[in-house]
């Protein structure tokens, strides 16, 4: 194993946290702006990618950015857990910027300088939580994420923005500040350390079961980003940003980083054999369990589109914190898998639903008979996406979810094997009925709407980038799955 | 000047240079600024020196006219004064470039009474800090007040009556201390603090003892703030000229919980005030724990940003007094980190409602609407205020808030660590009420007054006071990050050994 | 009970400054007056005052001024002057409660100029609360 102190995940975290300077110095040309947000992305994504084959050899690159506690640095660490999470990111923030300038300029929308820099600011907080090598680390990126989440949430400033801002900052400070940061610092008082360790840094810190159970709970529930019943209410609420903002923030940034932080608990912190000894795997699983099978049955009722995707992904994250929970090495692996594969599978039907919204100004799947025929590329681009999510093969979330089957056969659990199973089949109730009467049913108002044509390019060439990557996906998963599992088995 | 003196140069400056702007600013007004700034920035640069003289030397003494102590005064500096010295020098310059442009404002003409008021005032700070001696504390306390009922009294409308409040309740709280250190000079026939802890050692169990103790902290408790003493401290901050509340908010009741901090450690040491009567230590952390509460409730209840502040500030001082009283490592260090952090949040807070204030002419919740887009510098800077209020990563609340929860944890006091939490849950809820008003609104929307003394066109604030807000936005990111160090090399060593 | 009565009898100053102190601080809360609330800021620290300056008591000592010559040939017997200290630090003290009570006069004035009385509730009732 060897480390190396480097600069490269600063430089990777801090290429759009200085690129917000230029974005926001080139409010007056648009066009500058724009190339500037596209020249972070690419860079970023080339700076993480850098850093891959060292990673996938078992290396680390390591970076302390200052000693601001005894024994707790702001530290970086480039792992392979953090690694997969930060290709996911970076790579799909590339496409939402490109799929941000087709949208926001198509519907004109004001305040735009803003929502660049708030991107930006988001996105290194994303990568920042990827790169974190301690509790405190990962602690400090996530409430800057919340906070620079705020601007994009409330962007359209009317009275229904500012509710839902209320909401979204209510559910996620409220629990990072009132169960994270205690749980944070019983765990720093019991272990000395907060540094993400194979194995966790609870083992022989002689707390008694009850108070690593409590714990346990602080955490899962103080990751509120991760959408665990009750804590999910501000996800639908969230919905009100525009969709750019849901598609990547609400689709990968924001929702992975609560998993994330909640995964490295679980793995980094706790420890696998440590929650295996005192049982406390079932208390993740129950939780996860109920969150998945709610959210999914929600999801049936919703007419909304957006708030449709909004209830999946709740499930969806669910299914992660599911794997983990089993604790066994299929399940594990298969939770850290679908990270990416859910990322690519949603973000494809979100920027679909954005899409729609754009070209026939439609949100509610009521509304929508008859529109593939219209807009076959997104249709087929969400029929995709939706197969991904479901686990169909040849898609990508067949993989992390056939894992996740096997992981619980493997820990005799069979009763989650019912729960993958229930929760698949109402994947498929509430996706594929669209896709169905999207090309097959007859629209309402056929005569009138003849203005309805495919989404603008800018938009459509991301959907379609992210629903090819999640066919492909399928047929070449190694460096997810070699990174899943050389971050649960170094 | 030799460096062994520099402390006292550093007192004497302001005061020297407070007679000068009488003198000189009835002549001319121009006189005043470069006077104030020129004195305080040598203060500065001098607390510098002193600072890393004794990082380097160890704590030193100096007696006041070669009279040898217990008989002469003393001043003492040591780590936990020097880093107040440069504390108070830092805040103090900084503030100043804001306060001329106010005062400009809000007394013309009667500006070098203003700032005379306002120079001794900083030098009767610097003397707090660096005395060792009781009684000269209870002088240089009075010092301090009367200089501060002044210039509160300066203000407008009710502010002459909240300043007449201020005086009485002050006083009392003065008078309390000066009966405390009668009952110490009765007890062991001496003033200076180090020869008391000496003489106290054996009479641990006297009532006298925990008579004296007991005024002096109520009296401190009075001058600081503290909640239920705090009665007069909304009005008197919230009604006071603007450049006066912004060098007073953050310095005063911060030194006198370092006078707290001084009279445990130094008079009564902690083997008296904390581990003698374990009832009245963990007491005391309840009712901080109370107070924060108290405090963040009323805080929400009001309608004016400053208010809103001055309740907040209230707040934060049960924190400060709450960590002390825990008596671990942990707490002492949180304590002692927030009354830097607290100082620095304050003045930055302060300094966007001086903005504001010269601005929009107020500060009430209605006049606040959209003014993101009109002075989004101002509100940038406010935003980073106000995340350090809430206790938000990298800035500089965050650090010392984990220290006092760590405290908290450590000493088992479960109540303490929960008002923390509450009370940055209902800080979050305060601050982002005002970032809603002014990032939703239009602004002007409800502007239906139309007697603005000034029909200023509102832009952004001037720049002179823009400066020093956008400076200690920047710093309380900087002293946020640098908290490792600044623990490591001077707090830590504040601390007695045995914690 | 002999003992109680010498207690207080004996200790008969204390129990005066006490009193003192009390209507000083009745009447800083009590009144209505502001000039009455500065009297009695004046009381109370007149008292505390007065019980410094009796700590400093000797029984049988005399004023403590002594001929220089005499004191530095001899020295001078503690016993039978009373302790100046006190005395000394209630001097400071003095200046203290003039000064405050000065600026509080001034700022009495500057209320009177602004709602035309002294009488709390009257201004209260000024300002509209």
């Amino acid at each position: 194993m060897a480390y190396a102190s480097s600069i490269w995940p600063l430089a990777a975290i801090g290429i759009s946290l200085l690129g917000t300077i230029p974005i926001m110095l080139s409010g007056r040309s648009p066009n500058l702006r724009e190339s500037w947000t596209l020249l972070i992305a690419i860079g970023k994504f080339l700076l993480v990618a850098s850093m891959l084959p060292a990673v996938l050899d078992g290396a680390s690159y390591n970076f302390v950015i200052a000693e601001v506690f005894p024994g707790v640095p702001i530290a970086l660490r480039v792992d392979a857990m953090g690694m997969l999470f930060a290709l996911v990111a970076s790579f799909l923030w590339i496409w939402t910027s490109v799929y941000s300038i087709g949208y926001m300029r198509a519907l004109e929308e004001h305040g735009q300088t803003r929502y660049y820099a708030s991107f930006a600011l988001a996105i290194s907080a994303t990568i920042g939580v990827a790169f974190s090598a301690n509790l405190f680390t990962l602690y400090l990126f996530y409430e800057v994420l919340s906070l620079s989440t705020y601007p994009l949430v409330a962007h359209e400033q009317n009275a229904e923005a500012r509710y839902s801002g209320r909401k979204y900052l209510t559910y996620i400070l409220g629990t990072s500040i009132g169960l994270a940061l205690p749980a944070m610092l019983i765990t720093y008082s019991l272990a000395g350390t907060l540094d993400f360790q194979v194995g966790g840094v609870l083992t022989g810190s002689g707390a008694s079961p009850q108070l690593l159970a409590l714990l346990l709970i602080m955490f899962l529930f103080g990751f509120a980003k991760a959408g665990l019943m009750p804590f999910h209410g501000w996800l639908p609420a969230a919905m009100v940003a525009p969709t750019p903002v849901s598609s990547f923030l609400h689709g990968v940034a924001v929702v992975k980083v609560g998993v994330f932080s909640i995964l490295r608990v679980i793995f980094h912190i706790f420890g696998p054999n440590l929650l295996l000894e005192i049982n406390l795997g079932a208390i993740i699983t129950t939780i996860a369990s109920v969150t998945l099978l709610v959210a999914s049955l929600v999801a049936l009722t919703q007419d909304s589109l957006k708030r449709r995707l909004a209830y999946s992904t709740i499930g969806q994250l669910s299914y992660m914190i599911l794997g983990a929970g089993m604790l066994s090495a299929a399940g594990m692996t298969g939770g850290i898998l679908h990270i990416a594969m859910h990322a690519f599978g949603k973000i494809t039907l979100f920027f679909c639903a954005g899409a729609i919204y754009v070209a026939a100004g439609k949100k509610y799947i009521s509304q929508m008979d008859g529109l593939g025929r219209r807009m076959p590329l997104t249709y087929m681009a969400f029929l995709l996406g939706s197969l991904s999510i479901i686990g169909m093969p040849p898609l990508g979330g067949f993989i992390s979810k056939w894992n996740l089957v096997i992981g619980a056969v493997n820990s005799d659990q069979l009763i989650l094997l019912l729960v993958l199973l229930v929760s698949s089949l109402l994947n498929a109730a509430y996706f594929l009925p669209i896709v169905y009467r999207g090309f097959f049913a007859k629209a309402a108002e056929e005569t009138t709407e003849s203005g309805i044509k495919e989404a603008p390019l800018f938009c459509l060439i991301p959907l379609g980038v992210t629903a090819c990557g999640s066919l492909a996906l399928f047929f070449y998963p190694d460096i997810f799955l070699r990174l899943a599992q050389l971050a649960l088995f170094p | 000047m030799t460096t062994s003196n520099l402390h006292l140069y550093v007192l004497a400056a302001p005061l020297l240079t407070a007679f000068f702007v009488n003198l000189l600013g009835r002549k001319s007004r121009s006189w005043i600024a470069p006077l104030a700034l020129g004195s305080l920035a040598f203060s500065t640069v001098g607390s510098v020196l002193v600072l890393l003289r004794v990082l380097t030397h160890g704590a030193y003494s100096y007696t006041v006219g070669n009279w040898n102590p217990p008989f002469g005064i003393e001043l003492l500096v040591d780590h936990l004064s020097a880093l107040m010295l440069l504390l108070i020098s830092a805040v103090a310059l900084i503030a100043t470039v804001s306060a001329l442009k106010s005062a400009e404002r809000e007394h013309p003409g009667r500006e070098h009474l203003f700032f005379t008021l306002y120079l001794i005032l900083i030098a009767g700070l610097y003397g707090l800090v660096l005395t060792a001696d009781a009684f000269n504390l209870y002088v240089l306390l009075e010092i301090t007040s009367i200089t501060s009922y002044g210039l509160i009294a300066m203000g407008k409308e009710r502010a002459p009556l909240a300043s007449f409040n201020y005086i009485i309740m002050g006083s009392i709280g003065a008078c309390f201390y000066l009966l405390g250190v009668g009952y110490l000079y009765i007890l062991t026939g001496s003033l200076n603090m180090a020869d008391i802890a000496i003489l106290l050692q054996g009479l641990y169990g006297t009532a006298a003892l925990a008579t004296a103790f007991a005024f002096v902290l109520v009296g401190l408790g009075v001058k600081m703030a503290f909640f239920p003493l705090h009665g007069w401290l909304p009005n008197a901050y919230s009604l006071a000229p603007t450049g006066a509340g912004t060098m007073i908010a953050p310095l005063m009741t911060k030194v006198t919980v370092y006078l707290m901090i001084r009279v445990i450690l130094t008079v009564f040491t902690p083997d008296y005030a904390f581990f003698h009567s374990p009832l009245v230590q963990s007491g005391i952390v309840w009712v901080a724990a109370g107070s924060i509460l108290c405090a963040s409730a009323l805080a929400l209840g009001q309608r004016d940003l400053r208010r809103m502040l001055t309740y907040i500030l209230i707040a934060e001082v049960g924190y400060m007094v709450g960590g002390v009283w825990l008596a671990n490592a942990n707490g002492l260090t949180g304590a002692i980190l927030h009354i830097v952090n607290d100082s620095l949040m304050t003045l930055c807070l302060f300094l966007a409602v001086a903005a504001i204030s010269y601005r929009m002419g107020g500060t009430g919740f209605d006049r606040l609407q959209g003014i993101y887009r009109k002075m989004p510098v101002t509100m940038a800077a406010f935003t980073v205020g106000a995340f350090s209020m809430i206790g938000v990563p990298p800035t500089a609340g965050f650090f010392s808030k984990w220290y006092l929860i760590l405290g908290g944890i450590d000493a088992g006091h479960w109540g303490f660590v929960a008002a923390l939490v509450i009370s940055s849950l209902v800080n979050a809820v305060l601050f982002f009420r005002i970032i809603e008003i002014g990032f939703f609104f239009a602004p002007g929307d409800a502007h239906g007054h139309g007697h603005e003394a000034h029909h200023e066109e509102i832009k952004e604030a001037p720049l002179q006071m823009l400066q020093p807000l956008i400076f200690t936005a920047i710093a309380l990111i900087v002293v946020g990050l640098s908290s490792g160090p600044l623990v490591d090399k001077v707090i830590r060593l504040a601390i007695p050994g045995s914690f | 009970m002999s003992e109680f009565m010498a207690e207080v009898v004996g200790k008969y100053n204390y129990w005066l400054y006490v009193v003192l102190m009390m209507i000083g601080f009745y009447a800083m809360i009590g009144k209505r007056n502001l000039v009455k609330k500065l009297l009695g800021m004046n009381i109370f620290q007149t008292a505390i005052i007065l019980f410094y300056v009796s700590t400093g008591v000797k029984r049988g000592a005399g004023i403590p001024i002594v001929d220089k010559y005499a004191a530095l040939k001899h020295g001078v017997d503690a016993a039978t002057v009373v302790n100046p200290l006190p005395h000394v630090l209630m001097l400071t003290a003095i200046v203290v409660s003039v000064s405050v009570t000065g600026v509080a006069l001034a700022v009495l004035l500057r209320i009177y100029r602004e709602y035309g009385t002294l009488e709390e509730d009257e201004i209260l009732e000024k300002i509209g609360r």
